[in-house]
């Protein structure tokens, strides 16, 4: 993985970690969060610029439209979580939050090894 | 300030409560085998038509599951989550014991291995939740 999605999933840690605290203590998800979701998001933004810019590289062995696929599917987890959990503002609400946040590590891995097929 | 009363069987939509995050799991395992079933369905199905055929599969039944866990369609939900249930162990039983037809893998091989085993404990919530929200 690049120094930004080891550092977007370093920050991933974090949300979940202060998700959980909301949970524990039912509390609802405030600005600090909303602010750390947005960071994510634009983290996700940035993972999606420097992807694109390694697909039109080098990449012979690596499905381009699995990885693709993955890089903007990876936008709308954040909005898509936001939305649902809105609708039901309580501590399952919170949760779908944290299982939103906890998905980007794993598409960051994911992502690692569609690439790591590249020869 | 107080909360406005729930209205009756509010409580008990599979869509609420527990039912939220449930809904979300199966919208995201949802999307990602339908992302993995189009591709393999376009580029390579001649490959290995069965592995892939049965991604196919396993993306309707989570479609099917997100849409009827979203919307309170307990019977249908009940009988996509039964359905999923069956695919996971008879694939997962299938590609570990007749490799040759698994050439590839597809959601459901080694017990949806690929996905973190995801796939075999998520039919288990589904059915304790739709179960337990009938009683």
């Amino acid at each position: 993985m690049g120094p930004l999605q080891i550092g977007l999933s370093i920050l991933c840690g974090v949300v979940v970690l202060q998700l959980a605290v909301l949970i524990v203590r039912d509390l609802r998800p405030g600005r600090v969060t909303y602010v750390l979701l947005g960071l994510l998001e634009l983290g996700l933004v940035g993972v999606l610029v420097l992807g694109l810019r390694r697909v039109f590289g080098d990449h012979e062995g690596v499905s381009v439209a699995t990885y693709v696929a993955y890089l903007v599917g990876a936008l709308f987890i954040l909005p898509l979580a936001t939305g649902w959990a809105w609708a039901e503002r309580s501590r399952n609400g919170t949760a779908v939050l944290l299982v939103a946040v906890l998905v980007i590590p794993v598409l960051f891995l994911r992502l690692h090894d569609i690439w790591a097929t590249h020869v | 300030m107080s909360e406005p009363a729930p209205v009756e069987g509010y409580a008990h939509e599979t869509g609420r409560g527990f039912g939220r995050v449930l809904v979300f799991v199966y919208g995201v395992l949802a999307f990602a085998a339908s992302g993995r079933a189009s591709f393999e369905l376009l580029a390579k199905f001649s490959d290995a038509p069965v592995p892939y055929g049965l991604s196919v599969l396993a993306a309707v039944v989570y479609v099917v599951a997100t849409w009827a866990l979203a919307t309170n369609r307990r019977r249908v939900a009940l009988l996509a989550v039964c359905f999923e249930l069956v695919g996971v162990l008879a694939v997962g039983f299938g590609s570990l014991l007749w490799t040759s037809k698994f050439p590839e893998a597809s959601v459901w091989s080694d017990f949806g291995i690929g996905y973190g085993c995801v796939p075999l404990v998520l039919p288990l919530v589904g059915l304790w939740w739709i179960l337990r929200g009938s009683r």
